[in-house]
């Protein structure tokens, strides 16, 4: 009790921020200088996701040609607190609608990137043909389609592929209906030695 | 791909005129005919890096040189991390060839006189600029008894990362049973508010393992710090903080924690009430600007008074201070700040030299702190600029959850989202690719 009290007291600015944040606000008492152009916002997710959207890894996912559309549902997603996640809640109400898009669109025009990752070679062989049984429909091109606006799969991160799962599976992010009944259909028949496979093949891809 | 494209592109530009400076100390504005601009950073480190990557990124037109005494650079962040064996120090540091590959001239040199167009090094060469962009971190305001060469060789600061931060280490590891740290924190603003508190979790986590009837003391003048509550819970959890057996003692100013003086010979720290000799003591004393930036008159009291908008020095005309030696309302002195600052600086000198006016900034901060192997947790924030520039505003951000909202399984997830940070933001810095083996 006391400790929660104290904590409060010393991020009393942030609570306010923070509970303007929920819903979605920006603080209003004061006027700020808005209109910062898409290079500018862009420049500020680098130091997290990498040089233009390129991650490093070893878990946080590149942005790089993504598609802006699913870019921008991302972000509205932390921003509502549709999307459960650890740090893109606190993050993502820091930006107008406008940034937003303008952010989405200056990743989806940058180079994707497959960051460099251990995987096996057998597990990777065996996770292309599942993934083109059961994934490919949606994640196109082996995972690389921006079109498809389902994300980047091919060298995305395997830990956040894994987080990504975990959170369709246990809703802290809901997964596209027919998405889960292909995830059922592959555990149903491979066990959870299906996905371990497919992610396998993502990280292997360059 | 792309990567290495730019950088053979680069090399095929700007290699000729890189290779022509090299051997010169000593460059004059005739050898650079063509240059948009010169832009001369006084310090390599994550600030001033960054800050000449980005100018070059958005006009290779510009002529950038960076002056910086260290061949390699060792990062301060997650430096706290080599105690516990997480990280080790080697894999910490970053050197210059991926910034000189894109066209950056590096000067191994320090420093000494700042002019109004040209900056003198301690080997007696002179680099004409521009602008000039200083980024030389902190320097320390030592308690009687404490100094440089003290910290060297016993009582380190390890503030600086580097040879001390390996000295703590060994000192920590070489121990004996049940032997005790005593670790005193300084006084508001530091570099890496959460830095000590930190590196108190860390070093308990080696001695939990290692030596578990160890103790550490903590001397704070303060009543409270950075991510007060997070880190209490953690040391809870996690070494027994609050109970008798609680492996770490917080003392804080209001009970004499204040540190006065350091007795080297005996490993004591004089504090405001009592005494305290430690097996291993490690002083982090206050801070200050960089002495490069006293030394050539960017100074108000302790830092360098800026414009929020394009970090041009309130004192001097042309001169822009960012990173922990600048004063920069609203900010944390925190590495990633003092990327974001450099980002805003670039932008400002890039449209100055085209004639532009200085762009709207954006600023964001973000701070890891890795408290446990699997125990992480961040702050982070959003900023603008208020519109009559007097400071910059949050306008979103937070802590992770802790008490009932504590999620164990997004902490461990925060483990792993503090070493991407590490790779991310020193490659977006250095263009080094280099990557912890994890
Ligand atoms: C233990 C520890 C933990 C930390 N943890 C975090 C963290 O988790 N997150 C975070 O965001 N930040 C953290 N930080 C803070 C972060 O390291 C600094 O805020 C950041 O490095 C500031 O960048 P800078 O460019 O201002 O200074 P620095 O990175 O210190 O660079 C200054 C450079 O200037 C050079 N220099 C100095 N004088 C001269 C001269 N006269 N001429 C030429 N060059 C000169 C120095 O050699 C140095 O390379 C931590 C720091 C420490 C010590
Ligand atoms: C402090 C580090 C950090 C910063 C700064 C940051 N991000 Fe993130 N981002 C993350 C992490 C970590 C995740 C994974 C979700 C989570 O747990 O928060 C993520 C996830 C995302 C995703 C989802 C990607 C996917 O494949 O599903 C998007 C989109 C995104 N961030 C956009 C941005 C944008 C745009 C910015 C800049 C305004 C930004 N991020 C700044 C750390 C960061
Ligand atoms: C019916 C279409 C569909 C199918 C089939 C499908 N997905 Fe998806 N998937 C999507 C969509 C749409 C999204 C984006 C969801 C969102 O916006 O939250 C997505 C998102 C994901 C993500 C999160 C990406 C990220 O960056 O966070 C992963 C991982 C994923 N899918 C894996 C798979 C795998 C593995 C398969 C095959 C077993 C599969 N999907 C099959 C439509 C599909």
């Amino acid at each position: 009790m006391k400790v929660t009290k104290l904590a409060l007291a010393i991020i009393g600015g942030c609570a306010i921020s923070m509970s303007a944040s929920a819903g979605g606000k920006v603080d209003k008492s004061v006027s700020n200088m808005t209109g910062a152009d898409a290079t500018m916002l862009s420049n500020t997710c680098a130091g997290c996701h990498g040089t233009d959207g390129a991650s490093s890894g070893p878990a946080i996912p590149s942005l790089g040609g993504m598609s802006a559309l699913y870019i921008t549902d991302m972000m509205n997603g932390y921003k509502s607190g549709d999307i459960k996640s650890t740090i893109m809640g606190r993050i993502a109400p820091g930006y107008s609608e406008d940034e937003i898009d303008a952010m989405a669109n200056y990743f989806a025009g940058t180079e994707q990137h497959r960051t460099p990752q251990a995987f096996d070679k057998a597990k990777a062989a065996k996770g292309m043909k599942l993934h083109d049984k059961y994934c490919e429909k949606c994640h196109s091109e082996s995972g690389t389609l921006a079109e498809d606006d389902s994300g980047i799969l091919a060298g995305q991160p395997t830990p956040y592929l894994h987080y990504s799962m975990e959170d369709f599976a246990n809703g802290d992010r809901s997964m596209p209906k027919k998405m889960k009944k292909k995830v059922k259909k592959l555990n149903k028949k491979e066990g959870s030695a299906g996905m371990e496979a497919i992610l396998n093949y993502y990280a292997s891809q360059k | 791909m792309k990567k290495n494209m730019n950088r053979r592109d680069f090399m095929k530009v700007s290699g000729g005129a890189a290779a022509a400076v090299a051997g010169a100390s000593i460059y004059t504005g005739s050898a650079l005919a063509g240059a948009k601009g010169r832009v001369v950073v006084v310090g390599g480190g994550l600030g001033g890096a960054t800050c000449a990557k980005y100018i070059k990124r958005a006009d290779s037109s510009i002529d950038v040189t960076i002056i910086e005494p260290n061949k390699t650079y060792f990062t301060g962040f997650t430096s706290n991390l080599t105690i516990s064996g997480m990280v080790t120090m080697e894999q910490l540091g970053h050197t210059y060839e991926g910034l000189t590959a894109m066209g950056i001239k590096v000067v191994h040199a320090a420093a000494t006189e700042i002019g109004d167009s040209s900056v003198k090094t301690s080997d007696g060469g002179s680099y004409d600029f521009d602008r000039c962009v200083v980024a030389p971190g902190v320097d320390f305001k030592f308690v009687e008894g404490h100094s440089e060469e003290i910290a060297n060789k016993s009582v380190t600061h390890a503030y600086k990362s580097g040879a001390q931060m390996s000295l703590l280490g060994e000192q920590i590891r070489g121990m004996k049973k049940g032997g005790t740290v005593v670790l005193a924190a300084p006084r508001n603003p530091f570099r890496c508010p959460p830095g000590p508190y930190e590196r108190t979790a860390q070093i308990a986590a080696y001695l939990k393992v290692n030596n578990p009837t160890a103790k550490i003391i903590v001397l704070d003048p303060k009543d409270k710090f950075s991510k007060f509550g997070l880190f209490k819970e953690a040391w809870k959890i996690h070494y027994g903080y609050g109970t008798d057996n609680s492996m770490i003692n917080w003392i804080k100013g209001a009970e004499g924690g204040a540190l006065e003086e350091v007795d080297a010979s005996t490993n004591t720290a004089i504090a405001s009430i009592e005494e305290f000799k430690g097996d291993v003591l490690n002083v982090i004393p206050d801070m200050k600007a960089g002495h490069v930036a006293h030394a050539n008159g960017l100074v108000k009291g302790d830092w360098c008074p800026v414009d929020l908008q394009t970090f041009e020095s309130s004192l001097r005309k042309n001169i822009h201070v960012i990173g922990d030696s600048s004063a920069a309302k609203g900010l944390p002195k925190s590495g990633y700040a003092a990327a974001s600052e450099a980002k805003v600086t670039a932008a400002a000198i890039v449209a100055a030299m085209n004639g532009n006016a200085a762009p709207v900034p954006a600023y964001t901060n973000t701070c890891y702190s890795v408290v446990a192997p699997n125990d992480a947790f961040s702050v982070a924030a959003v900023y603008q600029l208020a519109a009559d520039k007097h400071k910059v505003m949050k306008v979103a951000g937070g802590l992770t959850p802790s008490g009932d909202k504590r999620n164990a399984a997004h902490r461990e997830r925060e483990v792993q989202y503090a070493l991407s940070w590490y790779e991310n933001i020193t490659t977006d810095a250095f263009s080094d690719g280099k990557k912890l083996p994890l």
